[in-house]
């Protein structure tokens, strides 16, 4: 019974504790913000699993993009709340059942492990520093498993092109009706100037160091993508109108460039996304710099919304 | 020398989390939002900070110690600034008598 | 036997179970949205402690299932982006936030708003 395992205790009962009130919460906007402290409770868990990528990846996508777009749309859609019909008791309590049993089966999978434990770390590291990567995870996602790094990048662009879609015909290609704070050289214009430079030193710094500590493309991105909303939100930047050439072009160079690299790995190597030796590395880094400045954009796409008035 | 940076390190991890206790009595037994986010700003940044003194003998480097003392600093900044606007909504919503 | 690792592993369960009882007993699409989230990160928890306990080869993790647990995250955020916009044009379209079609009021000339 070491102190850390009753840190782990008490982190696992906190965090299931918020994710009870999440579910039973009376208000959606409670709820909501209650869902961006577990966010931050599962970054903590993920550390103490030493997935150090995931964590970042949490805390930054799940817990704080997430949480923003969960809040706002709590927020707009308050006064619904009243009349929605719960579900009936009998309903209820099959549910639980149904819930508890499931829960009951994959602790199972926990509780009664198969006695070899099969694990695929040693042939990950095995051919790593051919590539010349350092972090496991990012070899994983560039090298070995690139083809699901490419496919997810595309669902981020895909999704953008969905919430677009989802404007009125009139406003298509206009500007996102992302709610700008109204008052003119107030304390937000202070945080967006003081707080925008470091987070893009940050963000920049996070998908770097991705190489060989933890980090990457995905955690900078989002770091970069935060502070573009922050900026956009404080006034200090208008939010740019959704048929912007650059923009466009900004949001498909990442999957485009990557997609490219693995095309030429027909040429180079000997398949798709496979690379030359030696030059993994510098290929790598620009596929994944790319990426990094295009997830940036797509995610703060993504939280501005669609179009909902014309641009000018 | 390693005994007394050890002391130093727990009174000031546990002086930090006497703060943070504190702040968050605040939050729970204030009346208002105003004075909630009183106890929340001043005890979190003060703990924050006796938390970070304290666990600055513990780092190897010192660019290690320059990034505990610079989260701290941001967590001041953004704590802050959104205090200030939770208490600018909150006043807009109900001007004070 | 407990150690931190199998409380990780009965926690993510749990997570699952919550998410879905929420997911299916919740009338508001934005609570199903939330606890649909909660849904995915308790399977996310389970990759992670099958993870941690392929620790070999000097790592202290499997890093594959970490690894797609990253592309899950991000696709799972995707997924929520496109929910929540698709609910708030609903809102708009409607008034309602409802999934309930049976309602009589329900308003018949949602026609494209072009």
């Amino acid at each position: 019974m070491t102190l850390t395992f009753i840190f782990n205790v008490v982190l696992v009962a906190l965090l299931l504790t918020v994710a009870t009130w999440i579910i039973v919460a009376r208000a959606a906007f409670s709820a909501a913000v209650a869902f961006v402290a577990y966010g931050l409770l599962l970054a903590l868990v993920w550390v103490e699993l030493s997935a150090i990528d995931v964590a970042l990846t949490e805390a930054a996508i799940g817990s704080g993009v997430t949480g923003m777009l969960l809040l706002g749309a709590a927020s707009r859609l308050r006064e619904t709340e009243a009349t929605a019909v719960p579900a009936g008791r009998p309903l209820t309590s099959a549910v639980a059942v149904l819930c508890a049993l499931i829960a009951a089966g994959l602790a199972a999978i926990v509780l009664f492990p198969p006695s070899i434990v099969f694990t695929l770390a040693p042939q990950a590291m095995a051919r790593l520093p051919e590539s010349g990567l350092g972090n496991p995870v990012a070899g994983v996602l560039f090298v070995y498993r690139a083809f699901d790094t490419l496919l997810e990048k595309v669902v981020l662009v895909l999704a953008l092109v969905s919430v677009w879609s989802l404007a009125p015909d009139r406003f298509w290609g206009g500007v996102p009706g992302l709610h700008v704070y109204q008052q003119p050289n107030s304390v937000l214009t202070l945080l967006a100037q003081l707080l925008a430079p470091l987070g893009i030193v940050m963000g920049i710094y996070m998908f770097w160091t991705g190489a060989n500590n933890p980090g990457g493309a995905f955690q900078g991105g989002t770091v970069l993508a935060a502070m573009w909303v922050l900026v956009m939100i404080a006034g200090l930047q208008n939010v740019p109108s959704t048929d912007r050439r650059a923009l466009r072009y900004l949001v498909v160079l990442g999957p485009s460039i990557f997609l490219t690299i693995g095309l030429a790995g027909f040429l180079l190597a000997n398949g798709f996304l496979a690379y030359p030796p030696g030059y993994a590395k510098p290929l790598i880094i620009v596929a994944e710099a790319a990426l990094t400045l295009s997830i940036g954009v797509t995610l703060g796409l993504l939280t501005a919304g669609p179009p909902e008035r014309v641009a000018r | 020398m390693t005994l007394a940076l050890n002391i130093f390190t727990v009174l000031a991890v546990s002086a930090g989390t006497f703060f943070f206790l504190a702040g968050t009595a605040g939050l729970l037994r204030f009346p208002d939002a105003l004075t909630r986010l009183h106890a929340l700003t001043k005890a979190d940044n003060l703990g924050l900070g006796l938390i970070v003194l304290g666990l600055l003998p513990l780092v190897e480097r010192s660019f290690g110690a320059l990034k505990l003392i610079s989260i701290w600093l941001l967590v001041q900044l953004s704590g802050a600034i959104v205090a200030q606007l939770i208490a600018d909504f909150v006043r807009r919503r109900e001007p004070l008598s | 036997m407990m150690n931190a690792i199998t409380l990780f592993g009965l926690c993510g369960p749990a997570l699952v179970g919550l998410g879905l009882f929420g997911l299916i007993t919740n009338p508001q699409p934005v609570r199903k949205i939330l606890a649909f989230n909660i849904l995915g990160s308790g399977t996310f928890l389970l990759f992670g402690v099958i993870a941690r306990r392929g620790a070999a080869a000097g790592l202290d993790g499997d890093p594959v299932p970490q690894a797609l647990v990253i592309t899950g995250i991000v696709v799972a955020f995707a997924a929520t982006a496109m929910a929540i916009a698709l609910l708030l044009r609903l809102f708009e379209e409607t008034g309602r936030a409802s999934l309930n079609s049976s309602n009589p009021n329900n308003a018949s000339e949602t026609t494209d708003a072009s």
